[in-house]
């Protein structure tokens, strides 16, 4: 799928050799990859392979060992990427709605909250602390920062944890829309996602 | 809404909303200060003398129990990698959450020092300067205060450790702050209260961010 929506200019992830190590050991060494405008890679590997450690380092949480991570054409860094990890942050006391509005300020979101809910299933929920939230639900409510602040790049680890089948449906029809745009995905999954992935990444032995 | 501002109001409402922190400090100042008089006995005099400055001693200790879960909650839950990726340095969102802080936690506190010295048999034309103090005391624990609690947010149990790191520089604006509750040198305490708070504000924010994103790891 070639990009043709508004992040067309939006950045190219090239990964040189990349080498990763997490506690003093090595996970993979020698990766190399090029992620096009439009493209969705799947991270595949077993459990502790590296496939959570590869999104961080790609995201900037971690330091690679050795080799080189560059976003080309990233017009604004501080606004490539999203990450979604295995931890939600939700605050049990903040209702979904509070939680729209911090990511939208926290983000420099531009997109419309009510849409974000709509597309994610979150509108009859608005008004319930978090805390009342099923782990679906919950993982819903943090999957719809990707449509509250569009950002080219979404690194995805294991974005469909907890998620019913409507649920995945929702997820997949939101990163279809992110390709279309012109958007980047990268996911680490176990089963696949549903979207036909352009290129399947394996990590770890 | 920016990112400061949207972090500004979060905090707050975690803090004053359903269960929050904010009433537990303010209980503890009260009660220990409220104890005083009860302990010391009925010598007005002794009481006089020794009790005004007890209510920064209080305040520091109630400030410091707050610290613990500051940003180890957001590192547990996944809200810092949130930060991270904010367009807003996080120096800045580490400063609007001090300052949400300093409204839920301080600014109350602080007030609840009027009737506390009173009671401590503060003079009643001092109340003002006793607020006055603790208003710019509560700024300088909480700029302090960031940083410990910044590098402790990955430790269990980290509220012994972030004491450790704290209270050595908890000790000049205590210094201060129990000169003006004594009523000596009052404007000049004052001023030097200003200017320990000026630099815990300006300072504590870039250390805590730097301590933050190494956790991130």
């Amino acid at each position: 799928m070639s990009g043709s929506g508004p992040f067309q200019d939006k950045p190219t992830i090239r990964v040189d050799a990349l080498s990763v190590a997490r506690g003093g050991r090595i996970l993979f060494e020698g990766l190399s990859f090029t992620a096009e405008p439009g493209a969705y890679l799947e991270i595949r590997g077993g459990n502790g392979a590296g496939k959570t450690t590869l999104l961080r380092t790609l995201a900037g949480y971690l330091k690679p060992r050795a080799g080189r991570i560059a976003f080309d054409n990233a017009e604004d860094p501080a606004l490539k990427l999203h990450f979604v990890g295995h931890q939600n942050g939700l605050k049990p006391t903040i209702s979904v709605a509070s939680h729209l509005r911090y990511w939208t300020g926290l983000f420099g979101g531009a997109g419309d909250a009510d849409v974000a809910a709509e597309k994610l299933g979150l509108a009859a929920l608005l008004e319930r602390p978090a805390r009342t939230l099923s782990q679906g639900q919950a993982r819903r409510l943090s999957l719809s920062r990707l449509v509250l602040a569009p950002r080219p790049i979404w690194l995805l680890d294991e974005p469909a944890a907890a998620l019913d089948a409507n649920g995945k449906a929702m997820l997949a029809a939101i990163i279809d829309a992110h390709r279309a745009a012109g958007g980047l995905v990268v996911a680490a999954v176990h089963e696949p996602l549903g979207p036909t992935p352009s290129q399947t990444l394996t990590v770890g032995a | 809404m920016s990112a400061l501002a949207a972090t500004f109001r979060r905090d707050l409402a975690l803090m004053w909303g359903g269960g929050g922190g904010a009433l537990a400090p303010l209980g503890f100042f009260l009660g220990a200060t409220m104890l005083v008089p009860l302990a010391m006995g009925p010598e007005r005099n002794l009481l006089a003398a020794a009790g005004p400055p007890l209510v920064w001693i209080a305040a520091a200790l109630a400030v410091l129990a707050t610290l613990e879960r500051l940003f180890q909650a957001d590192l547990e839950d996944g809200s810092l990698d949130h930060m991270l990726l904010s367009p807003a340095p996080l120096e800045m969102i580490v400063l609007a959450k001090g300052a949400a802080l300093w409204v839920a936690v301080g600014v109350p506190l602080a007030l609840a020092s009027a009737p506390a010295a009173i009671a401590l048999q503060a003079p009643p034309d001092l109340v003002p300067a006793i607020v006055l103090s603790l208003l710019l005391g509560m700024a300088a624990f909480i700029g302090v205060g960031l940083v410990g609690a910044a590098v402790t947010a990955g430790v269990k149990r980290g509220g012994v450790l972030i004491a450790l790191i704290v209270l050595p520089f908890f000790a000049p604006p205590i210094i201060f702050g129990a000169a003006v509750a004594g009523g000596e040198h009052v404007g000049a305490a004052l001023s030097v209260l200003a200017g320990f708070a000026l630099a815990a504000i300006a300072l504590g924010p870039i250390t805590a961010a730097a301590a933050l994103r190494l956790q991130a790891e």
